[in-house]
């Protein structure tokens, strides 16, 4: 009977200490984060010697937006950092966030990426590439458009379409073509595939180092990820990185972002912190951390990334990709791209 | 029994009942509101593959899981063969494997890159995947597969248990008129253990639609991940509630008639009427074969798999070993202990209600609160969120009333959230458990106290709770093994920057990279290991 009489302390004692969990101090700024915190932490620690401003960062995959709206105005969320543009626009869309009336911001992140209405900010951008396998195919010069034609029949290797990364890169093809010609395009494309869509973005690679697929769509960044990671080396090795489009209007390009939490209860250290992050240093090892493109027009990108070469990226500006998101979902879902 | 129980014991009941099926009511209720036409948009689309490719991944599993354990139950509870002792609770080790960690490492084995295709087309001089037919593992079958082989034990109890359980002298009866062991078997033994064979079917078809991993990894949508995305992805939470209540209506229809709250209980029977010497003496071939059969089960299904996990564990250790890994263990350890002792309480105040109270309808509360074990995860959370967010809201209004600052968000950004779906999931665990246990303790017992003078609550104390240890120690492990292991309502209810051992290893699984979270998942195996420990003292008491 004893045993009970304590387990049942320990039961009280457990449910009470509930509470206690997510106790931080008033004037700390609290950060929800789409970037793994382990690339975001050590430039936050830099903010904090700076300023003296804690900031406790918190990572999730997905579902963010989702919370943050649940949440509504007793969200603890200062500043939301993502890792892709349409992370951002979700944010947008459902009203979460606020505009930021910065002057260090606007001259230091280029209008191209920013919101006209400056409630978002680009940090760092990425291209859509396009690998080719080394042996089979050698080195490209395509288009994403040739990605449906006959020569590539069997031979495509992507993630699921329906992932942010895709979903971009659909919506920047209805912002140059219209809707009916993307979807062609879409059909097309999956006509071509060597298999159904699945894995990560460095799984494709994996797969045309295999022999599964000649190409394979894929971010800038996991080519320099890949070549550091001593298991994923030889799948970087297989293959070429192409810019695609670079005839014509450049390559597209995806931004991760930073904004302004609606209900932000650290209005000005958060906008402490948005500069901070915009600024030389801070865009220099965001970027770096992750083998991204710095924004910032006069910060270069690491060796490493610099060495797969100039190319053109295209103008269009970030906002147009978001105007055409929910209209790419709807053309998968018809096209039944991932099926 | 009829005994003086006050109504106040009956509103117990009750009250309890109702805030456990709350969460099914508030996702009815957002099922009815608008949404922005995404709802329309996927029925014209997406909606109909994805019911199909539910209801095929159901069936399959249910044959697959079927096909295994059946033969595997039989040979364990009716023949003898070298080995069978240790099989009977070797075969139940799949169980302590998220079918999500199989899946990973058979990718790794079988698709093209892997070395079983390596070696054949080394072995054959096969270039390019057009050069030979290869069944892709990613796919729905593949899917299946995997989840047979850690679901199949379920009905491998149940069938072990009613095979045991069918009368020696029918089996003698049977001999007599000149029956083999196989015609035993097919017009006996079979026949005779449906009623426990549909159970574990519906047990296995609701692991199945509860499956988010595995189908996720997979790339084959259904309605569970279909629920997901359309949640987090259209951002509709109404959308995700209306294909939430199509799942449901699925399940509910497919496990309607069978009673969940029956569920693991057999696993604590102990009334075999089969002696030794009458079970069928395999030998030589027949003898090998079985052992084989039995063998070949368990290492696919659990040494295999564990065996890779140990080695990606053991190269990454360093990595691995760290305070976030203390962390998230000790998150998963704490939230399953709450849940196990939370379920543990409800259980026991539903069925000390039922069994004693004078009143009919006292069964309801505790049928009703079973009915949570049907709902996947993913559909709880939505069911779940509803109305707590709405409490958080109501609470801070009030302060706000009074110009104070308010506690914020209390309940769905604490644990809470987390907590309360797992109890309103694994109740049934602990229900079943303990009414099992009541079912052996004689009513003339409670007469007798009451004779004596005893309230309510002491017979509860004094007398039901000792005597209940062993079901109530029995529930609360599996609800705690269950709290170990549920991933999609984790990945949706835990507060914001939360992780447990589940979650850890699931952020892996999703990168490809399971070797940096293989410690996390040799955690939950482990852990999950415990009550087939127990389970097998239990079983060798038996024979």
């Amino acid at each position: 009977m004893k045993s009970f009489k304590s387990l049942a302390l320990l039961g009280l004692a457990t449910v009470s200490s509930m509470g206690s969990i997510a106790a931080t101090a008033a004037d700390d700024l609290t950060v929800y984060s789409y970037r793994q915190a382990f690339l975001v932490e050590p430039i936050l620690e830099q903010f904090t010697k700076d300023t003296g401003i804690k900031v406790n960062v918190v990572f999730a995959k997905d579902g963010i937006a989702e919370r943050i709206a649940r949440e509504g105005r007793l969200s603890p969320a200062d500043v939301v950092l993502t890792s892709d543009f349409s992370r951002l626009m979700e944010l947008v869309d459902k009203n979460l966030v606020v505009d930021v009336n910065s002057d260090t911001l606007n001259n230091n992140i280029p209008e191209q990426y920013r919101s006209p209405e400056n409630d978002w900010y680009a940090l760092t951008m990425r291209v859509r590439n396009v690998y080719s396998s080394k042996d089979r195919v050698g080195k490209l010069d395509l288009s994403y458009e040739d990605l449906a034609s006959e020569e590539y029949k069997g031979k495509i290797c992507t993630r699921s379409f329906k992932h942010p990364y895709n979903i971009a890169l659909v919506a920047s093809m209805i912002a140059h073509h219209g809707e009916a010609e993307t979807k062609t395009w879409l059909e097309g494309v999956k006509a071509n595939l060597a298999r159904k869509p699945q894995g990560n973005d460095r799984a494709q690679v994996k797969a045309v180092k295999e022999g599964l697929c000649d190409v394979a769509i894929g971010n800038s960044y996991y080519f320099g990820k890949m070549m550091t990671d001593p298991k994923q080396k030889s799948w970087a090795e297989a293959v070429y990185i192409n810019f695609p489009n670079q005839k014509n209007r450049g390559s597209h390009i995806n931004v991760s972002g930073m904004a302004l939490a609606k209900f932000a209860p650290n209005k000005d250290n958060a906008i402490k912190l948005m500069e901070f992050l915009s600024s030389d240093v801070a865009q220099k090892s965001y970027a770096e951390v992750n083998m991204e493109y710095p924004v910032k027009a006069d910060v270069t990108p690491s060796d490493m990334v610099a060495s797969w070469g100039d190319f053109k990226a295209d103008s269009l500006p970030i906002f147009k990709l978001a105007e055409n998101h929910q209209a790419a979902v709807k053309l998968l879902d018809e096209v039944k791209f991932d099926l | 029994m009829i005994l003086g129980l006050t109504r106040s014991w009956s509103l117990a009941g009750y009250a309890i009942a109702v805030i456990l099926i709350l969460p099914l009511f508030a996702l009815l209720v957002q099922a009815t509101l608008p949404d922005e036409a995404v709802f329309s948009h996927l029925i014209d689309t997406v909606l109909p593959t994805y019911i199909s490719n539910s209801l095929l991944l159901m069936l399959q599993v249910c044959l697959g899981s079927l096909v295994i354990a059946v033969p595997a139950a039989w040979l364990v509870a009716r023949c003898d063969f070298p080995g069978r002792r240790y099989f009977q609770w070797a075969l139940l080790l799949p169980l302590a494997m998220p079918a999500y960690i199989v899946a990973y490492v058979y990718t790794d084995m079988l698709d093209y890159a892997g070395p079983v295709q390596r070696f054949l087309r080394q072995a054959f001089s096969w270039t390019s995947p057009q050069d030979y037919y290869f069944p892709d593992i990613r796919s729905l079958s593949g899917a299946a597969v995997m989840l047979s082989l850690v679901l199949f034990p379920y009905i491998y109890l149940l069938a072990r248990t009613a095979f045991m359980e069918q009368s020696s002298s029918l089996l003698h009866a049977s001999r007599i008129m000149g029956c083999s062991p196989w015609q035993s078997f097919w017009r006996l033994g079979l026949p005779m253990a449906r009623p426990a064979l549909a159970v574990g079917m519906a047990l296995v078809a609701m692991e199945t639609a509860a499956d988010f991993a595995t189908v996720s990894y997979f790339a084959v949508p259904t309605l569970t991940t279909a629920v997901y995305d359309t949640w987090l992805g259209y951002g509709s939470l109404s959308a995700a509630a209306k294909l939430s209540a199509i799942m449901l209506l699925v399940i509910f229809a497919m496990v309607g008639f069978e009673r969940f709250a029956r569920r693991k209980q057999e696993l604590f029977q102990k009334q075999s009427r089969l002696t030794e010497s009458d079970r069928y003496h395999l030998s030589g071939f027949k003898a090998w074969l079985s052992f084989g059969y039995c063998s070949l089960l368990i290492v696919l299904a659990f040494l295999l798999p564990f065996t890779v996990l140990a080695g990606y564990a053991v190269d990454y250790f360093d990595e691995s070993w760290n305070s976030r890994f203390w962390q998230y263990s000790f998150n998963s350890l704490y939230i399953a202990a709450v849940v196990s002792f939370i379920c543990v309480v409800l259980a026991l105040v539903m069925m000390f209600i039922r069994r004693v109270s004078p009143r009919k309808s006292d069964i309801l509360p505790s049928r009703l609160s079973s009915t949570g074990y049907a709902i996947p995860g993913t559909v709880l959370a939505i069911g779940v969120l509803v109305p707590l967010t709405y409490l958080d809201f109501a609470i801070n209004d009030i302060y706000d009333y009074f110009d104070a600052r308010g506690p914020g968000l209390l309940f769905t950004g604490s644990v809470f959230a987390l907590i309360f779906a797992f109890c309103v999931r694994f109740v049934a665990i602990s229900i079943g458990s303990i009414e099992n246990s009541y079912k052996r303790i004689s009513p003339s017992l409670d007469m007798a106290s009451i004779t004596m003078g005893q309230k309510p609550r002491q017979l509860l104390w004094r007398v039901h709770l000792p005597l209940l240890r062993k079901g109530i120690f029995a529930g609360a492990l599996l609800v705690f093994i269950e709290s170990m292991k549920e991933l999609p309502a984790a990945l949706l209810l835990r507060p914001i920057g939360f992780e447990n051992l589940a979650t850890h290893v699931f952020q892996f699984v999703s990168d490809e990279q399971l070797e940096h979270g293989a410690l996390a998942a040799i955690v939950i195996v482990l852990v999950g290991l415990i009550p087939l420990i127990y389970l097998n003292r239990s079983l060798e008491q038996e024979s």
